[in-house]
């Protein structure tokens, strides 16, 4: 890249290089999810067992002819392969196709319905994590070997080996059966629609607590120990012993100079905890009987409807790379290193 | 002066000291559950449900009246089992595709490699729970599904360690002596990648033993009656409010033996890799 200094320099340049990066990053991004739906729909669909198995075999009534034709409805019988050209066609139309089970309603209008609460919960406690890990992070670092780091090591050790379901089952012992401070189920009381204003969103702050408080948890020993090892690499450069050599104060060469290079790769990690995030929605949600979509995907399994099915793994799947896209973006903005080079591997 | 070398190794072995004694104790424990429990894991004592701990029962009785601690004896060997198959299948796939991938780079590397880009990105909880509630529940399904569906690592890691060996002068040599590519990749690059692999095993149990107890607390794990961590944890929490030992122990148990195999994956790390201590 050294060698080429031709259309590097100028602002059009730039854009150019970044107009690339972004069409390159798309293409791939479509090819993975492309790889992902054929992955989820082969491996759903050759499992055995069908979803019209649960609507007919627990009744009597239902003769080999009743089955064929619920199987015809539900597009069952054709091939696979054009099966899943029927899906992918509907999805362009962004048609995710309706339930199998229950009520039948749109896949979409269940996903959509029930996204706000389990995507609100996970941004909360991202933002909670990145409150608490990057302080931990800064200070573990900056106190390599003493009190502070190892107390730090030791709970990310601790934090890295905790189930989360299990931190769910002591803390509703603790907080909601023996002290009795906080309700251990659900989203709202029985009495939510009497409230004030105010008093609704206490009443689900009350009842969302405990969740987010763990998935806080969760994602707070990979963040702050990640935070560490980033600060540590940027402690070691040139940079630094000129910014203190110079005679700058230390807050000022840690919080100026430091912190700003450092928190880089911690951008991409953020991306990457996505899928874990999802994952960990399924196991939160069914303790707390929270209406969120991990909730959704583990009853649709059960059911095994299909559709429902299928639309989650998309989401699931679309919402990991769009976070890893917004990582990369954002780390490109953030070091122009990246940006004027046109992007690194 | 012993206080001061009991300090260096303290500083330089402790963490891989408790790893191990934990890793052990544990192994140990579930090897010889059927000799050392105190009682039947399944047999059913409906004069004594839900006993909290005693004398006799020193973890308490279930709500069956089945004994605590030799079901956690028990439980022991289920995680022990899946972690260890299901890390042997993601370890076995990750060589084969790593070694092949960094060996004949071109296309067999870039389409390997994609496909690792591709089950990255799959919100892996998700499939896992869907593939084991279609393919009923069993603990064969649960470590074959866990092992494929967490080779990437390792397929990076062996990737990333054949491209840099292939171009070392050894390597050239044996290919100069006539030697086939078969030859060249397990007796001379195989040897050489399997460090970091190791590590890579030591923390995957950690994962796959998470990974089983969580698909077991929802029901679609280990199925009872045989006891398993996961599976004790949802028979305790139906009654948490007048049995919490029930819920306490199973979780201790995990929490321990996924804190020793990190801290042994861990120290691992450092001790065979110095460069990337810090």
């Amino acid at each position: 890249m050294e060698h080429a200094p031709s259309s590097g320099i100028t602002t059009a340049g730039i854009l150019q290089r970044i107009l690339l990066r972004v069409l390159k990053k798309l293409g791939m991004t479509a090819f993975i999810l492309f790889g992902i739906t054929v992955i989820s729909f082969w491996v759903i669909h050759l499992a055995p067992g069908s979803p019209t198995d649960l609507q007919t075999t627990l009744n009597p009534q239902v003769g080999a002819a009743t089955r064929a034709r619920l199987e015809r409805l539900y597009g069952l019988d054709q091939p696979l392969h054009v099966q899943y050209y029927n899906w992918v066609k509907r999805l362009a139309q962004f048609d995710f196709g309706k339930s199998m089970s229950g009520d039948h309603r749109p896949v979409w209008d269940k996903i959509k319905e029930r996204m706000p609460l389990t995507i609100g919960m996970n941004v909360a406690a991202l933002i909670l994590t990145l409150l608490f890990a990057i302080p931990i992070g800064i200070g573990a670092a900056y106190y390599q070997g003493q009190w502070f780091d190892k107390a730090s090591t030791v709970f990310v050790f601790i934090g890295f080996a905790m189930p989360g379901f299990w931190l769910a089952l002591l803390l509703m012992l603790y907080f909601g059966i023996y002290l009795q401070w906080l309700p251990i189920s659900g989203l709202t009381s029985l009495d939510y629609n009497s409230l004030s204003v105010w008093g609704k969103i206490g009443d689900v702050a009350q009842h969302l607590a405990i969740p987010i408080f763990i998935y806080t948890f969760g994602s707070l020993a990979g963040m702050s120990r990640f935070m560490r090892s980033s600060m540590l690499e940027v402690l070691r450069q040139d940079f630094i012993l000129t910014a203190k050599a110079k005679g700058l104060p230390l807050r000022t060469v840690i919080y100026k100079h430091a912190l700003r290079n450092a928190l880089l790769p911690v951008i991409t990690l953020l991306g990457l905890s996505i899928p874990g995030l999802i994952g960990g929605s399924v196991i939160i949600e069914s303790i707390f009987a929270l209406p969120g979509l991990g909730q959704l995907f583990y009853t649709s399994v059960l059911a095994r409807d299909y559709p429902m099915i299928m639309g989650n793994l998309v989401l699931g799947a679309v919402l990991t790379l769009a976070g890893n896209m917004l990582a990369d973006l954002c780390y490109g903005l953030a070091d122009p290193r990246i940006r004027s080079t046109g992007g690194s591997a | 002066m012993s206080s001061i070398t009991s300090r260096v190794f303290w500083g330089k072995y402790g963490m891989l000291t408790i790893g191990l004694v934990i890793v052990g104790v544990m192994s140990i424990a579930a090897l010889l559950s059927p000799f050392i429990s105190p009682f039947d894991p399944d047999a059913l004592n409906l004069d004594m449900i839900l006993q909290p701990p005693s004398l006799s029962h020193i973890m308490g009785t279930d709500a069956l009246g089945r004994d605590v601690f030799s079901r956690l004896l028990h439980g022991a060997r289920i995680s022990l089992w899946v972690g260890f198959v299901a890390v042997g299948i993601a370890i076995s796939i990750g060589l084969v595709l790593g070694l092949i991938a960094g060996y004949f780079r071109g296309w067999v590397d870039e389409t390997i490699m994609r496909l690792v880009d591709i089950m990255l990105c799959f919100p892996s909880f998700f499939l896992i729970l869907s593939v084991i509630a279609f393919l009923e529940p069993s603990l064969v399904n649960i470590m074959i599904v866990i092992g494929l569906t967490s080779w990437m690592g390792v397929a990076r890691l062996v990737r990333a360690e054949t491209l840099s060996l292939r171009e070392r002068d050894f390597i050239a040599a044996s290919r100069l002596a006539g030697a086939s590519a078969t030859r060249i990749i397990t007796l001379h690059i195989l040897p050489n990648a399997l460090a970091p692999v190791l590590v890579s095993a030591t923390l995957g149990v950690a994962g796959a033993i998470l990974t089983e107890s969580a698909l077991s607390f929802l029901g679609l794990g280990v199925q009872p009656p045989t006891a398993s961590w996961g599976n004790m944890l949802l028979d305790g929490k139906q009654v948490l409010e007048i049995a919490p030992w029930l819920s306490i122990f199973p979780g201790c148990a995990i929490l321990i033996t996924v804190l020793g195999y990190n801290l042994l994956g861990e120290s691992l790390r450092d001790l065979l890799d110095p460069r990337l201590k810090q």
